[in-house]
C-alpha cells in the first residue's frame, strides 16, 4: 500500500509541525518558570534561615518578606497552570519511557507542591494569629481562626512540604543537567531558548 | 523569738490591715460587682509591618459599680496582670515582660480607675479615668457601650494608646512596630 511519496510527505509534515509547534516553550512559560524558580530559591533559603533567629525586628521583617514571596509564588503558579493548560508545550524530547514517566510525575508533584506549600504557610499564618499583609498593603483573609495547637501542626507540615520541594527540585535540576550535558539533547534548551513564541 | 511578743505597734498595724481589708470587702459588697473573668476579654492589637496582631491579657480583675438609673454615680476599677499578655508564643511573651517593654518585674499590674462617669449617647456611658501603666499615668475619656449579657451587664469599648507615652518598646523596634496600640475590652460583671 505504501507509495514512494510517503516518507517525503511525512518529512514535510514534520517540518510543518515544527513550525506550528516550536520545539521550545513559549516565552511566557519560560519567564514564569525561571521567575518562580528564583522566588522558590529565595523563599526557601529565607525560610530555613529565619526560623532559628532570635526574635528581633529583623526577624519579623524577614517573616513578612517570606510570606510575600510565598503568596507571589502561589499566584504565579496558578497563572502558570492556566497558561500550561491553554498552550501546547513543545513535543517530548525522545528518551526512554521510564524517563518520560518520571519527568511527568516530577512535574505534577512540583505543581502540586508549589500550590500546597504556600497555602499551608498561609494557613499557618492565620492559625498563629499573624495574618498575611501582602506587600504591607493588602491584608489577606484568614483561612482559619487563631488556633495555637493547629498552628504547631501546620508549621511542621509547611516545613516538610518545603523540604520536599527542595529534594524534588534537586532531582529536577539533576535530570535537566544530565540531559543537557550527558545526553546532549534539547530538554534544557527548550526552557532556555528565548525565541519568538 | 521577737515575733512571740506582740508589741503595741505590731498590733496597731495588724488592726489597720484588718480594717483596710474589711473596708475593701465592704466596698465590694456594697453594690459593686466583681467582673466575670471567664466572660470578659481584654484584647490588645498592635501592628508590626502593618500586620495586625491580637494579643489578650489573660488575667485581670476589678469591679464595676453601675446603676442604670444613676449612671453618673458609677465607678469602675480594673487591675491587669501585665505578665499575662499572650502574643501566641512563649518567645514573644517572655520578651514583652522585659524591662524595655511592659517590665512586669517592676510593674506587675496596670490599673484603670474611673474618676467620672457620665451618661453618653444612647446605650453608652462616657467614662473618664486614669490609666496607670509602667509607672506612667494618662487620663482617658472613652465611650463605653452598655449592654446585656444574659442576666449580667456588659461593657464594651476601645481606646488607642501610644507605646511611646508609656515607654513601652525597645527603640530598635520602632521601624516595624506601630506606636499606636489598640485596646478593646468586653467586660461582663
Amino acid at each position: 500500500m505504501s507509495s514512494p511519496g510517503e516518507p517525503a510527505a511525512r518529512a514535510v509534515s514534520t517540518a510543518v509541525d515544527a513550525l506550528a509547534y516550536p520545539a521550545i516553550y513559549t516565552r511566557t512559560a519560560i519567564a514564569l518558570h525561571w521567575l518562580v524558580a528564583l522566588l522558590i530559591a529565595c523563599g526557601f533559603s529565607l525560610g530555613t534561615y529565619m526560623v532559628d533567629l532570635h526574635i528581633s525586628p529583623r526577624k519579623l521583617r524577614l517573616y513578612s518578606y517570606h510570606k510575600w514571596i510565598g503568596i507571589t509564588v502561589l499566584a504565579l503558579v496558578l497563572i502558570r497552570l492556566v497558561w500550561r493548560l491553554t498552550h501546547k508545550p513543545p513535543p517530548e524530547v525522545p528518551m526512554p519511557n521510564w524517563q518520560l514517566r518520571s519527568a511527568r510525575a516530577t512535574h505534577y508533584l512540583l505543581y502540586a507542591l508549589m500550590i500546597v506549600t504556600p497555602l499551608c504557610g498561609w494557613l499557618y499564618s492565620s492559625a498563629s494569629g499573624y495574618p498575611v499583609v501582602y506587600l504591607k498593603m493588602w491584608q489577606l483573609p484568614d483561612l482559619v481562626h487563631k488556633n495555637p495547637a493547629l498552628a504547631k501542626v501546620l508549621v511542621q507540615i509547611h516545613g516538610f512540604l518545603a523540604w520536599s520541594i527542595f529534594w524534588i527540585v534537586l532531582l529536577h535540576v539533576a535530570a535537566a543537567l544530565k540531559h543537557h550535558l550527558v545526553d546532549r539533547d534539547d530538554t534544557l534548551r527548550r526552557m532556555l531558548a528565548w525565541r519568538r513564541s | 523569738m521577737q515575733a512571740t511578743f506582740p508589741t503595741p505597734i505590731l498590733s496597731a498595724a495588724a488592726l489597720l490591715i484588718a480594717l483596710a481589708a474589711a473596708a475593701a470587702a465592704a466596698a465590694v459588697a456594697a453594690g459593686s460587682t466583681n467582673i466575670d473573668p471567664a466572660k470578659s476579654t481584654l484584647m490588645v492589637t498592635f501592628r508590626q509591618e502593618n500586620v495586625p496582631v491580637d494579643a489578650p491579657f489573660k488575667r485581670f480583675s476589678g469591679h464595676i459599680d453601675y446603676d442604670p438609673a444613676l449612671p453618673g454615680a458609677s465607678k469602675a476599677a480594673l487591675e491587669i496582670t501585665t505578665a499575662s499578655l499572650d502574643l501566641g508564643s512563649e518567645d514573644y511573651n517572655s520578651e514583652v515582660r522585659k524591662k524595655d517593654w511592659l517590665d512586669s518585674g517592676s510593674f506587675p499590674t496596670a490599673t484603670f480607675i474611673s474618676t467620672a462617669i457620665k451618661p453618653g449617647a444612647a446605650g453608652h456611658i462616657d467614662a473618664t479615668g486614669v490609666l496607670t501603666l509602667k509607672g506612667k499615668t494618662q487620663t482617658l475619656t472613652l465611650p463605653v457601650a452598655v449592654g446585656k449579657a444574659g442576666t449580667a451587664t456588659s461593657f464594651d469599648g476601645e481606646l488607642t494608646i501610644l507605646r511611646s507615652y508609656f515607654g513601652i518598646g525597645d527603640k530598635e523596634w520602632n521601624d516595624v512596630l506601630d506606636d499606636k496600640v489598640r485596646v478593646r475590652f468586653h467586660i461582663v460583671e
